[in-house]
């Protein structure tokens, strides 16, 4: 069923619509073209509707029609590996109705109709499902199962077939007649429905070594990284979606660069995910909704995005979510909003920026879904301040809610400091259940040595201050070791080449070992300090070197352990007691 | 189209450079319009936003001259640039007419100025080297196809120099081949510069292979909006339908942006940061982004964009906007031009983020990355102690220390200084790189390989 309207003003991305009794979010296809948009704002007979599409050219007494749904994507097989635009399409689709350009007015659902996909049931006829309830899945990819939810409110099921089907094909039906389909339709601004929330419990593992040993994020948490143009946003969210252990990474590259989506599209197929060793890109899906692509569609990307982590979360799946940037997705926001003529809050923003922010952030989480089982949806967002100015409505806004702030800095970047995550700025709050988790599963001194570094940055940077006064010539030994140890862990813990072929992905077990390598030197250092051996002499030491470039080699575990006999040796022969 | 024979007297108000009209027919979003004034000047504009009450046009020319007598006709598309393998040795005006004295274009297509995204999927990343000849960037912060490099200058800086040096010098290894060609987009520039840039153009015959789009600083300030569009479209033609290499040179997107404000300001909208549009980023992406490969196409856009940093401000919203999308940037520093250096390029705030993509065996050297990151380090150290001698002085420092505040020195006058005309070669750049490193203990030559120390480091490779 259609209604007609008519368009009466034309301002960038913003239609108004005269004659369609719309309701809020409802989809509509705007002027001669059939532009897709969306109802934003309902103003007595007018409606007020974003257009996804450029609208050049369009004019008032354009047809406006209304196709009676809501703005939803399609979940269900075909996800995986796919890369979207901000409202789901395909975009090898687009490239192939429309060339290497994107043009206007061309839609294509999300999903492929004419795909067969094998489809396995797990419930028996007579059982009375609800919506998230299992139905049975579909082996997407060797190692990933996609599992079959159903969208209903508590039907009987009169029976399933295993078979190959595409997914307007049905798989079964309901004792009411209802046929069972292997996909369904999500508003995406609607959280999905989960039965409990509960406590995050174990960390995510990134291979990073500022994120596990320094700042670890929980899986179900959120965590955000500010910083300036250049500073490793981008970086920092690549590598976490190539290490995490995550099942599922959905990508959101929202008013970013195009060249920077080519490049996860050139590398994940090549990367084996660390998890099962498959492709990398079978566990991914990525919505490029570059900063060239309209607006109204990079709003909406964001939403699309936490949709698909959420649904697959519902299978029992843990996923990531990454969203460089959400400051771009802020901007789609002031941009709409300023055409709408909305009073503007603070620096021209949206007064409902800190509250979509925060609903956005609260989508992540661990849940018992709707069919029992425990998963995750993490979420990790960039933040793209002006100037690099964290005192900015985003930066702050998102600070209110995430639990990790991975705060990148100038500076550091410049004397390519990489990741430039400042130690003294960031914190996490996740350190009750991570250090618990670490001990037990990786090593029980694992808190103990992380607390050791923190304490000694914190010190490195106390002295920092007295150096710059009176040179460090002037501290006692003992405290130009306290800065020599630190020095070494800025270089061998903090900084981590991404582009290094090992050095990309350092696993728990090895951060452990060389977090207890580095105590091991300290411990001996400082007793070489107490037999008067100079702290020059210490830091030209040959073991000092090799320790530092153990993390550069495949055979890591043979390095480090030659690099510490080294240790022992050389300070031996200081008389030191090894 | 019919309607585009009306014409209206309907103006009710003019603001800045925004005119408004009333009970027209139906209007397109973006629709060019042409203006007759009394005294029979034509203008053209830019409809911005079309309502069943009015019409708000942004007029190129600016609105000087016009009442409310003045008709406004509209012509019923958006505009578009007449293209054809002709335009190549043509100059143009800033709103795309000839002013070489030539004939028009006789096109071949006529394309919508405002382009449209290239699907990310359809993209082909960018991984060639183009060696400019300069070391700086060669060496340091290499350039490859595709990317969108700006250089970050200040007033009174030879960015210009340095960028007519990129355009003559450019060129990729034989190998990758493929026809250059050069677009020059100047907006708001003095007419001093152009024709500086024109002179040089014309000296070194690169007037041949070049389309060039003036919009001088006596020239309307809002014209400044479509010149880098006309520039961008004349490059995608020549390189997804002629197969070029095309390097766009656009100066100055300052004067670009405020062109913006300007527009913003007139139509009375909610100004972002310093009194530029909430909108300024993605504005600045539509232009940037038009710059790449794309898969199975020969050609491709490589974008110098040239900014001047009101009060060398890098955290202004011009360059920190720029920055935000662009690959990377080449820092034009006031320190070394005092110094007398030329190109006075700050490697330390400069950066290329593809340069790894265009580096290495095969492509240059082997030890390219690990020579130009102990440049890199051994400069930056070296600085850092030219900051610690002015309060310490050089006596308090060490053997080794001192050596790297030498050091520092020598950079800049062997590495970073080179003549207006020098042509480096990747090699000749590398090999003073070694030069300079091996002034340096070769125990702190941390970030170099054993083996590529033992291959290149002149002490060893005279042995041989
Ligand atoms: N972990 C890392 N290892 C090595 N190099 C890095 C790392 N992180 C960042 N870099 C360097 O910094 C450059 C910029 O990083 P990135 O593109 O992630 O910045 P960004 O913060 O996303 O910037 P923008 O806001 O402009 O998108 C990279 O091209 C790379 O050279
Ligand atoms: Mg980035």
């Amino acid at each position: 069923m259609t209604e007609n309207g008519r368009i009466v003003r034309v301002s960038g991305p913003v239609v108004t619509a005269e004659g369609i009794s719309a309701r809020m979010y409802d989809l509509v296809l705007a002027g001669n073209d059939g532009l897709m948009g969306e109802v934003i704002k309902i103003v007595g007979d007018n409606s007020v509707i974003q257009v996804y599409e450029d609208t050049s050219n369009v004019r008032p007494g354009e047809p406006v029609k209304k196709p009676w749904a809501t703005s939803s994507v399609e979940l269900g097989p075909g996800l995986l590996g796919q890369i979207y635009d901000g409202i789901q399409r395909p975009l090898p689709k687009l490239m192939e109705k429309m060339g290497d350009f994107i043009k206007r007015g061309v839609s294509e659902p999300g999903l492929s109709h004419t795909k067969k996909y094998h489809f396995i049931p797990s419930v028996k006829k007579g059982v009375k499902v609800s919506n998230g309830d299992t139905l049975g899945y579909v082996q997407e990819t060797k190692y990933h199962r996609h599992y079959i939810l159903a969208n209903v409110d508590g039907k009987e099921l009169s029976g399933l077939n295993e078979g190959d089907y595409t997914i307007d094909d049905p798989v079964g039906s309901y004792s009411d007649g209802m046929p069972v389909l292997m996909y369904h339709k999500w508003p995406v601004r609607t959280p999905r429905p989960y039965r409990k929330k509960m406590a995050p419990y174990e960390p995510l593992v990134t291979g990073q070594r500022i994120f596990d040993t320094f700042f670890p994020v929980a899986k179900g948490g959120t965590a955000a990284i500010p910083g300036p143009f250049g500073s490793g946003k981008t970086v920092s969210q690549h590598q976490l979606a190539k290490w995490s252990d995550s099942d599922i990474v959905v990508y959101v590259g929202c008013g970013e660069r195009g060249n920077e989506m080519t490049e996860v599209l050139t590398e994940f197929p090549e990367l084996q995910d660390p998890k099962t060793g498959s492709p990398l890109m079978d566990r991914t899906v990525l919505i490029a909704n570059t900063s060239n692509m309209p607006v109204a569609a990079r709003e909406a990307s964001v939403y699309t995005g936490i949709t698909f982590a959420e649904y697959f979360r519902d299978m029992g799946y843990n996923v990531s979510l990454m969203a460089d940037s959400t400051s771009r997705w802020a901007e789609a926001m002031r941009e709409i909003s300023s055409r709408l003529e909305e009073m503007p809050g603070e620096e021209g923003f949206p007064a409902y920026l800190s509250a979509r922010l925060s609903t956005f952030y609260e989508r992540a989480g661990v849940v018992q879904t709707m069919s029992n089982k425990e998963a995750s949806v993490t979420v990790i967002g960039a933040v793209s301040p002006p100037g690099g100015d964290f005192s900015e409505p985003v930066t702050q806004n998102t600070l209110r809610i995430v639990k990790v702030f991975w705060a990148l800095d100038a500076k550091l970047a410049q004397r390519r400091h990489f990741p430039s995550v400042n130690w003294l700025t960031s914190y996490t709050l996740y350190t009750d259940i991570t250090n618990e988790w670490f001990n037990k599963n990786v090593s029980p001194r694992w808190s103990e040595s992380r607390q050791h570094f923190m304490t000694l940055l914190q010190k490195e940077a106390e002295l920092q201050e007295i150096v710059q006064l009176v040179g460090s010539d002037a501290l006692p030994p003992d405290e130009q070791l306290t800065l020599e140890i630190a020095r070494m862990i800025r270089e061998i813990l903090l900084q981590q080449n991404a582009f290094h072929e090992v050095d990309s992905y350092c696993s728990i077990q090895r951060q452990m070992m060389l977090n207890e390598a580095i105590i091991e030197f300290e411990n001996y250092a400082k007793e070489a300090v107490a037999k008067e051996i100079a702290v020059e002499s210490i830091a030209s030491m040959k073991a000092r070197d090799l320790l530092s470039k153990a993390r550069f080699e495949k055979n890591f575990e043979e390095e480090l352990k030659k690099a510490m006999e080294y240790a022992k040796n050389e300070f031996a022969s200081m008389g030191v007691k090894v | 189209m019919i309607d585009s024979a009306l014409e209206y007297k309907t103006i009710t108000k003019v603001v800045g450079p925004l005119i408004f009209v009333e009970k027209t027919h139906a209007v397109g979003y973006n629709e060019i319009v042409s203006l007759r004034l009394e005294d029979g000047t034509i203008k053209r504009g830019q409809v911005m936003d079309s309502s069943n009450k009015a019409v708000v046009v942004q007029v190129f020319e600016g609105t000087a001259g016009i009442n409310r007598n003045a008709s406004v006709k509209f012509l019923g598309d958006t505009m578009h640039l007449p293209v054809s393998g002709d335009i190549l040795g043509r100059i143009f005006s800033g709103s795309g007419e000839p002013i070489d004295g030539g004939m028009n274009i006789i096109p071949e297509d006529k394309l919508d100025i405002n382009g449209s995204a290239i699907n990310p999927y359809a993209r082909d990343s960018p991984n060639e080297f183009i060696q400019t000849g300069i070391s700086t960037i060669d060496g340091m912060n290499t350039l490859v196809r595709g990317q969108k490099l700006p250089i970050f200058s200040s007033s009174g800086l030879p960015h210009n120099d340095i960028a007519l040096q990129i355009a003559r010098q450019a060129q990729v290894k034989e190998s990758s081949g493929g026809q250059f060609a050069v677009v020059f987009a100047a907006m708001g520039i003095t007419n001093e510069e152009a024709q500086y840039f024109m002179r040089d153009f014309e000296r070194t015959g690169a007037l041949k292979r070049a389309v060039i789009y003036l919009n001088l600083a006596s020239d309307p300030a809002i014209e400044r909006l479509i010149t880098p569009r006309l520039a961008l479209t004349a490059a995608e033609y020549l390189a997804f339908t002629m197969d070029l290499h095309v390097l766009v040179i656009l100066t100055d997107i300052t004067n670009y942006a405020e062109a913006l404000r300007e527009i913003g300001a007139a139509r009375e909208e909610v100004p972002g940061r310093r009194g530029y549009p909430g909108y300024m980023y993605t504005d600045f992406a539509m232009l940037y982004e038009r710059a790449g490969r794309i898969k199975g196409k020969k050609g491709s856009i490589t974008q110098f964009p040239i900014l001047t940093m009101p009060g060398d401000d890098k955290t202004h919203p011009i360059p920190d906007l720029s920055g935000y999308i662009t690959e990377g940037q080449i820092l034009v520093s006031r320190d070394l031009h005092r110094k007398g250096i030329y190109p006075p390029i700050n490697v330390l705030p400069s950066l290329s983020r593809l340069m790894n993509q265009g580096i290495g065996k095969g492509k240059t050297r082997e030890d390219h990355k690990a020579i130009s990151d102990q440049l890199y380090a051994a400069y930056a150290e070296g600085i850092d102690l030219r900051g610690l001698v002015a309060i310490v002085g050089k006596e308090a420092l060490s053997e080794r220390d001192r050596l790297f505040l030498d050091f520092a020195d020598l950079f800049e006058e062997k590495f970073v200084q080179q003549g207006r005309n020098e042509n480096r070669d990747i090699e000749t750049t590398l090999s003073i790189g070694w030069d300079l490193v091996s002034t340096l203990p070769e125990t702190s030559l941390t970030r170099i390989d054993r083996k590529y120390i033992e291959k290149y480091h002149p002490k060893y490779a005279k042995k041989e």
